[in-house]
């Protein structure tokens, strides 16, 4: 539970600082840090635990059918990271208050951090590999939000874009990777997989499944090729370039080598890719990182070079380089993250981070210089710092390591990358804060306020007395983490200042020379470096983005014409083309299920059905006998759901036909009345040719079918409707019982399109619409918009017409009928008044809201089906009873009939809503001076007694 | 009988992919609502064709056809009403907005070429 809460605070607490924005910088940051701080001492609490050597676990199912569950787990390793997350996260938060300048939006700010730190311990803590992938995309997703903080600067913007483009590039990579390997392993489980390296390395798929995961690992990393996203990132805030770019996320993808490290580490594939990509990496950031002038932009490179040296050492496959990895990564989260600060400092007093305009600072803000000469110096791995040590343990690898045969090369390479650490660390350490004071710093340079300062000094802290001290102050954190990645027994090792003269000593000695010595030459080597190929990533970045940008434009293009048409032609053509395949690519014979016998009735209307269908295609373009053709051919289609057993679809068909012709006629009523004639004859044989295919496939398939025999699931409805559903009428049984969440997700679909109508509507009730509804002029009008034929015989039909509904909904559950159905009938009874009355009329007398008859009809539903959970029992669990009611006879009620009820009153609403929707347009649009004042009648007592009916509309007159 | 049925469900299809490939908005929506018919009705079949065996429970009844293609075809029939509603709403909508009643986007030639103003229309002419 408390690992839960450790990586679930800062998710939850990413709300404070937004809702406190208001309350002033002082109180968000103090939020942000309580939050922070709680989720450190909740972690640091389960420590003893852990360092006894237990591994705390907990898990909870989020979808267990794909392996996935909230599950973390706390071993060395993970203990590790979370607390540099979370303690190098709460020195950001009080560098940060002082950072942000008073126009920066801190809420914002501190709700991203928080987010950002959630995820990154939700890494560090995830068991189910599923789960952190989860987390790992979100880091990415909080990253770029980060980097993108200051949004008006467009360098920020393209920095967040290609940092996100490249680390979610990866990340799905990863996906595939980990996917593969929980394959391999059985189990999306960490603390299994990590069990059973064997398996996985003997596995056919142990090098595709690498490849992908160091797809991720690399590119979170910034390994070569990848790097080029770091420096780019650097348009951040300061605080999140010292939290995310050099102590937390660039590190995970060193985080996920080492704790992949004992299922995939150790093969000679591993070897041959991890160590070489990382010494490159290591090399070439140096390289790149002496000529930078940019402060944050040496930093940032010098870190691409270190994270390139902890992938070396991982990837040398030995525990005790594992070992020299785990101690880099904490030495370097120190110097690095400290230097990143002053950094920033120095931005903040002195106005500038360009090294070519600062210099002599040390008298000037001697605190700030102090602390970053040290954090520079173990950078550069001189003795008495921590840096020195780790830089020592790594080189000691690396001189007992041959690759390709070669014995020298790898101790070169690193001696050379070490070397040129050292030009970069007395660069940037000399050139800014020793020499003379100059008389132009675009600032007055002084020290800062101590909340700027002294979160640099608690890193500086440790950077002294590892470097003294290392098995004191760092003995059991490394050999706790160590134990964690390596998942073994660690060799004999101990972490000191002297080891006697080994050669990782000598070639640490060369490299402080070469390195001053690099530092005298400076511009020799930068006049070298002018003459050498200098590829620019982003250039590079920008033009591939720009390639694969205009290819996919291309391809819209040739294919999204925009024609409907043509569209459509393609998916017709497209099924027709597989269907025939299929056809003809396997064996038919003739079906031998018994037909039914033709009967003449049956014939008449299969001729009235295709007489109509043919007269529809031949005159589509005169509008009104299309939708008269229409109603025949719906007609025929009900029918036939008569003949054939299906009373329920009968009914159902034939409301919804009188539904969809009122519909049609009043959309007819704004839309034009004809159609253009197709002018292309060619096109138009085209296109029957098309449909005719279609067609014929169609034909032979239901013929096909049916005259074939079946199994059927439908013996289990049968047999179970009345027993456990309480009703006969087994479609209705099945609708609102065993299949009733179907039918609760169709009556959803229902509501959202009725409101969509209205909505859509709603809006043409101004602008362009408006104007050219209120231009609309009705060229042919009926004299008498409300016939009083129409009128009186759509009254008295309301109350009988309501009474059917009430009856077919009530016998529904046995009989044929049902909330459908009955829902249909009520909304016809009640859109007939729109049509003979007039949208005004009916509408002032309507006395319910349909949309909340829709709301209330879906309440109702869910409803019923949450009250199965009560008698503990699944969604829409029913029950039922018999009632006797005088009249009507025998009622079975079940629990089903209110969830029929719901949906009865959904029909009515979804009905009602568009139907009345368009008549409400169109009312706009009708401009006789009658339609206004809808004809009612008045009953009128004449002073003799009798009783006259006056005729309103002339009243009026 | 099986042989009405299918050809009839093919002819709906046919007509309703053929008023599909018109270019105006009410045809294309009566196609739809054809090829809706055909759906229904080819879902229906699934369940084969039985007479005198409504799915109603009854100790009389000498057999029932399969309920489960009529449950299925019901609330399709019901969606396919939604659905039909919906575009000829968009297609009334677009139609005010635009004065245009087709349904392509006007291709990048007709886009460069000025205008015809619709303003105002004039509806229900007779043809």
């Amino acid at each position: 539970m408390t690992l839960w809460l450790i990586a679930l605070i800062p998710f939850f607490g990413a709300v404070l600082p937004s809702l406190l924005e208001r309350s002033g910088r002082n109180a968000c940051a103090a939020a942000t840090g309580v939050v922070t701080l709680a989720a450190l001492v909740l972690l640091l609490s389960r420590a003893p635990a852990v360092y006894r050597g237990e591994v705390l676990r907990t898990q909870v199912e989020w979808l267990p059918q794909i392996g996935l569950s909230f599950s973390f787990f706390l071993d060395g390793l993970g203990l590790f990271f979370a607390a540099l997350i979370l303690g190098i996260g709460l020195l950001i938060i009080i560098y940060a208050r002082f950072y942000l300048g008073r126009n920066d939006p801190i809420g914002r700010f501190y709700a991203y951090l928080l987010l950002f730190q959630g995820a990154m311990v939700g890494i560090v803590l995830s068991d189910n590999i599923l789960g952190l992938l989860v987390f790992w995309e979100l880091t990415s997703l909080t990253s770029f939000l980060l980097i993108g903080y200051w949004r008006h600067l467009p360098e920020a913007r393209q920095g967040a874009r290609m940092a996100l483009i490249i680390t979610a590039g990866g990340g799905l990579s990863l996906i595939a990777g980990m996917l593969l390997l929980g394959h391999i392993a059985g189990s999306y489980q960490l603390t299994e997989i990590l069990a059973r390296g064997a398996q996985i390395k003997a596995s056919p798929l142990y090098v595709p499944a690498l490849l992908l995961i160091l797809g991720g690992a690399f590119t979170k990393s910034a390994q070569f090729p990848f790097h080029f996203w770091l420096p780019h990132a650097m348009a951040a805030p300061t605080p999140v370039s010292a939290y995310l770019h050099s102590a937390t996320m660039v590190k995970a993808g060193v985080f996920l080598l080492a704790r992949l490290w004992p299922a995939l580490a150790g093969t000679d594939t591993w070897f041959m890719i991890v160590a070489p990509v990382g010494m490159v990496t290591m090399l070439i950031a140096a390289w790149i990182a002496i000529f930078k002038d940019d402060l944050k932009q040496v930093l940032a490179f010098s870190t691409v070079s270190h994270l390139g040296m902890m992938t070396m050492l991982l990837g040398l496959g030995t525990p005790m380089a594992a070992v020299a990895a785990v101690f880099h990564i904490l030495n370097h989260a120190t110097f690095k993250a400290a230097l990143f600060m002053s950094a920033g400092v120095v931005d903040h007093e002195a106005g500038t981070r360009d090294i070519r305009r600062l210099g002599g600072l040390l008298t000037l803000m001697p605190i700030t210089a102090t602390l970053s000469l040290i954090a520079a110096a173990s950078m550069a791995g001189i003795p008495l710092l921590n840096g020195f040590l780790s830089k020592e343990m790594m080189l000691e690898q690396v001189a007992q390591t041959s690759y390709l045969g070669t014995p020298w090369l790898f101790p070169a390479l690193a001696g050379l990358a070490t070397l040129l650490s050292v030009a970069y660390s007395a660069r940037l350490g000399i050139r800014t804060f020793l020499g003379p004071r100059r008389h132009d710093y675009p600032a007055r340079p002084h020290d800062p306020s101590a909340g700027m300062w002294l979160p640099i000094a608690v890193l500086v802290l440790p950077v002294l007395a590892i470097g003294l001290m290392p098995a004191t102050f760092a003995g059991a954190i490394v050999e706790r983490t160590a134990l964690a990645v390596v998942g073994g027994p660690l060799p004999e090792y101990h972490l000191a200042l002297w080891h006697g003269i080994t050669p990782a000593l000598l070639i640490s000695l060369v490299a402080l020379a070469g390195g001053a010595a690099t530092f005298f030459i400076y511009h020799r080597l930068n006049a070298i470096r002018l003459v050498l190929l200098r590829p620019d990533a982003k250039t590079m970045f920008e033009a591939a983005i720009g390639a694969v940008a205009l290819t996919a434009r291309r391809w819209i293009d040739a294919t999204h014409t925009g024609s409907l048409q043509r569209y459509v032609g393609v998916i017709v053509g497209v099924i027709v083309v597989l269907g025939a395949v299929g056809f003809w690519s396997v064996n038919h014979g003739e079906g031998t299920r018994p037909t039914l016998p033709m009967t003449v009735p049956a014939v008449i209307a299969w001729i009235a059905l295709i007489g109509a269908s043919i007269a529809v295609a031949l005159q589509h373009h005169d509008r009104i006998l299309v939708l008269i053709l229409t109603s025949v051919v719906g007609l025929v289609v009900s029918l036939g759901f008569m003949q054939f057993s299906a009373p329920d679809l009968a009914l159902t068909q034939i409301s919804v036909e009188v539904v969809t012709t009122i519909l049609l006629l009043l959309a007819l009523n704004l839309l034009p009345r004809t159609s253009a004639r197709e002018t292309r004859p060619l096109a138009r044989w085209r296109d029957a040719g098309v449909a005719s295919v279609a067609g014929i496939g169609i034909a032979g398939l239901a013929y096909a079918v049916m005259t074939r025999g079946f199994d059927s699931i439908s013996a289990y409805h049968l047999a179970e409707s009345k027993p456990g559903g309480g009703g006969t009428n087994v479609v209705n049984v099945i609708l609102v019982d065993f299949r009733g969440f179907d039918t609760f997700g169709e009556i959803i679909v229902l509501g959202i399109a009725a409101i969509t109508i209205f909505a859509l509507l709603d809006k043409s009730l101004k602008g362009a619409a408006a104007r050219r509804l209120a231009a609309l002029r009705m060229v042919e009008e009926a004299k008498d918009a409300h016939p009083m034929i129409l009128v009186v015989a759509t009254r008295v039909l309301l109350p009988l017409a309501l009474t059917v509904g009430a009856y077919i909904f009530m016998r529904g559950h046995n009989q044929p009928g049902g909330g459908f159905i009955a829902g249909l009938i009520v909304a016809i009874a009640l859109i007939t008044q729109y049509m003979a009355s007039g949208y005004v009329w009916a509408a002032e007398r309507r006395p319910f809201d349909a949309h909340a008859l829709i709301g209330g009809g879906i309440a109702i539903a869910g409803l019923t089906g949450i009250a199965s959970w009560v008698f503990e029992r699944p969604f829409l669990t029913s029950a039922y009873d018999y009632l006797h009611l005088p009249v009507m006879g025998e009622f079975g009620i079940a629990s089903a009939v209110a969830f029929d009820l719901g949906v009865f009153l959904t029909v009515v609403g979804v009905t009602i809503l568009s139907l009345a929707q368009i008549s409400r347009i169109a009312q706009r649009a009708e401009r006789s001076p009658d339609t206004d004042s809808p004809m009612d009648i008045h009953f009128a007592i004449e002073p003799n007694g009798t009783v006259a009916i006056a005729d309103p509309v002339r009243q009026e007159k | 009988m099986e042989v009405l049925v299918a050809s009839a469900t093919g002819v709906l299809v046919a007509v309703g992919v053929y008023l599909l490939l018109r270019g105006q908005t009410f045809p294309v929506i009566v196609g739809l609502t054809f090829l809706s018919y055909a759906a229904n009705v080819f879902l229906f079949a699934i369940g084969r064709l039985a007479i005198n065996r409504p799915p109603i429970i009854s100790p009389d009844a000498a057999g029932y056809t399969d309920p489960l293609p009529q449950a299925l075809v019901l609330t399709a029939i019901v969606i396919s009403f939604g659905m039909t509603a919906l575009i000829m709403v968009l297609a009334l909508r677009g139609f005010l907005e635009t004065g245009s009643d087709r349904v392509d986007l006007d291709t990048l030639d007709d886009a460069q070429a000025p205008r015809e103003k619709p303003d105002p229309v004039r509806v229900g002419s007779p043809a």
